[in-house]
């Protein structure tokens, strides 16, 4: 996977865990009456270290105002602040430059602004420029089985309003991409293939390139879901060969509120707004107005400042961290719980079993014990995991489980806290009865 | 350990042993709801009977999909109301919906709810709440259409009068 060696080099020093922890203030809190908090949900949301906590103080203490409409200092140093974490995040995904680059809520926004900005275009907006992003009944837009429901409803509603038919790849019984059907899928019709780089669930990383070249062939635009891949430095938007992709920066050391929609620059020009607003205008009368440049024309009313000046300061902090470092221990971390929970007797894992084009989320059931009382257990003995669908219910009823326990890992997990996984694993069967 | 406070020996045995499940006939109205943070299911059907010029509840009877504590209060549930007038039983379960509204401060009362104050652990828990009300409220919806129905028929029986 040419993905995989991007985004920091492979020279960089193993990661120092134990430093590593030592930037999360929250890891030193006990849970449910002392326990130390093992947490295994980062695929959920991360934690936050220190050096993001500490640049949303000085950023309130220190620099707070409005910006791009305040003349003063503090707004100059707002505005600077913002738009500097937009050039920090456009290197962080190799984007030919900051202006590719637009802040959302989070990952849903991204996709919904595509879908909603398509859909304007397809009522009619954008005049001729937009030609390219219009739908017509009998086009067909392309997902997967294996999507979040945030790549899968907004495309369900967009097909709604303009007539287009919504297909999908399914999956194979070992949690990939089922691709025998992909010559037939892509075809003509196809506008749009939007796809996951790594399943929330499965883990599985997806030959996003290789589905891209192939939708381009046919003048299909790709939209790729980053959420479970940005946070460990895989996005290099050139390597994944799209046209959109989205990603948020709470999963990945920033705060919540905060997301990102990189697109290519021509189709940003091309692309009608979706939220209409302050800022994002270039001229008003009473009965119409015209729209900034992107990615501006993208950002309507007062953004979330603070947390945008976060996030730059959580690519940093990955950075400095080493992204390669930090794949390599996740990576490691993973052999060990996939060979662990493989132990199991009454655990099936699903997704790939072997730590190959794979991230280190792992979803499994556990004979005769529903994952909400996994988790229960688990929580008890202070090991934070997820339990449901984890919003891929077409996904859960495709490998035909109604819910499953996740597991997953970042940079601040260790070898013990995998340990105490399976023995609390171990501790929900005895109480159970089932083993 | 903390786990027994929700997963009282009651609740394990309703689990391993549900009472009332499987769907019979004949019915007077069929739900099905979800708890779509996790996708557990209830199929329930409700019969009414006549009590003495009052509606009760003749049988519940049930389908359920989902983790121990849906399952239990789902069992729990059933028990405790069949046989009951709607007016009782709508009580038991507004008192069930006040002990888990309660997060653990109230004293629940065991006249009213018997083996459902069980569940008492399980309120101090919020994430698992729904969970324990899943069955109930199944039942309140499908009591309410029953309920519903009847009178429509009383009505139209009453025209044709």
């Amino acid at each position: 996977m040419s993905s995989t060696d991007v985004r920091g080099s492979a020279a960089e020093k193993a990661l120092d865990v134990e430093r590593v922890r030592k930037d999360f203030p929250i890891l030193d809190r006990t849970v449910r009456g002392g326990r130390p908090l093992i947490y295994l949900d980062s695929a959920n949301t991360s934690q936050k270290p220190r050096q993001v906590i500490y640049t949303l103080d000085d950023f309130y203490s220190q620099h707070n105002a409005n910006i791009h409409r305040a003349t003063h200092e503090l707004g100059e140093e707002a505005t600077e602040a913002y738009e500097g974490a937009r050039i920090t995040v456009a290197r962080f995904i190799g984007a030919a430059d900051e202006t590719e680059v637009v802040f959302t809520k989070n990952v849903s926004e991204a996709i919904n602004l595509v879908a909603y900005s398509i859909g304007n275009a397809t009522a009619g907006a954008g005049g001729s420029a937009a030609e390219r992003l219009r739908l017509a009944a009998g086009d067909e837009i392309l997902i997967t089985e294996l999507e979040h429901h945030s790549n899968i409803v907004p495309w369900q509603l967009l097909c709604e309003r303009t007539g287009a038919t919504l297909r999908w790849l399914g999956v194979t019984p070992d949690g990939r991409l089922d691709l025998s059907g992909l010559d037939e899928l892509i075809n003509p019709r196809t506008r749009l293939v939007a796809l996951a780089h790594q399943s929330n669930v499965l883990g599985t990383i997806n030959p996003v390139a290789d589905v891209a070249a192939r939708a381009h062939a046919v003048g299909a635009l790709v939209l790729v879901d980053a959420a479970q891949s940005a946070p460990h430095g895989l996005v290099d938007v050139t390597a994944l060969g799209a046209d959109f992709v989205g990603f948020t920066s709470h999963k990945m050391c920033g705060p919540t509120g905060i997301g990102v929609l990189w697109a290519r620059r021509d189709l940003l020009e091309r692309m009608p707004p979706f939220l209409g607003g302050g800022e994002m205008i270039e001229t008003v009368w009473m009965e119409r107005a015209t729209f900034a440049p992107p990615p501006h024309r993208f950002e309507a009313g007062t953004m979330p400042i603070a947390q945008a000046v976060g996030l730059g300061a959580a690519v940093d902090y990955l950075t400095e961290a080493g992204l390669a470092a930090v794949r390599a221990h996740e990576q490691d971390l993973l052999r060990h719980a996939l060979s662990a929970l493989g132990e199991i007797e009454g655990l099936r894992i699903l997704g790939p079993t072997e730590a190959v084009d794979r991230g280190g989320a792992i979803s499994f059931v556990l004979a005769g014990i529903h994952p909400h009382d996994v988790s229960q257990v688990l929580d008890d003995r202070g090991v934070a995991v997820r339990a449901g669908h984890h919003c891929a219910w077409p996904l859960h009823r495709a490998l035909g489980v109604q819910a499953s326990t996740r597991a997953s890992v970042y940079l601040y997990n260790t070898h013990d806290e995998i340990a105490a996984l399976t023995d609390g694993i171990r501790q929900a069967q005895k109480f159970f009865g089932t083993a | 350990m903390q786990l027994e406070s929700m997963y009282q020996e009651i609740i394990l045995e309703h689990y391993r042993r549900p009472l009332h499940a499987g769907l019979r006939e004949p019915f007077d109205a069929e739900v099905q709801h979800i708890n779509p943070t996790c996708g557990d299911e209830v199929t329930l059907r409700v019969t009414l009977k006549d009590a003495g010029g009052e509606p009760a509840i003749a049988d519940v009877s049930y389908e359920a999909l989902g983790c121990s504590i849906s399952q239990a209060s789902t069992s729990v549930m059933a028990d405790s109301i069949i046989g009951r007038t709607v007016t009782e039983a709508m009580a038991v379960g507004e008192e069930f919906l006040r002990l888990m509204q309660s997060r653990g401060e109230t004293e629940p009362d065991e006249e009213v709810l018997g083996d459902a104050v069980a569940f008492e652990g399980v309120s101090r828990y919020p994430a698992r709440i729904k969970c324990a009300l899943l069955g109930w409220m199944a039942w309140k919806d499908a009591t309410a259409r029953a309920l519903a129905e009847r009178t429509a028929d009383e009505a139209n029986t009453g025209e044709r009068a």
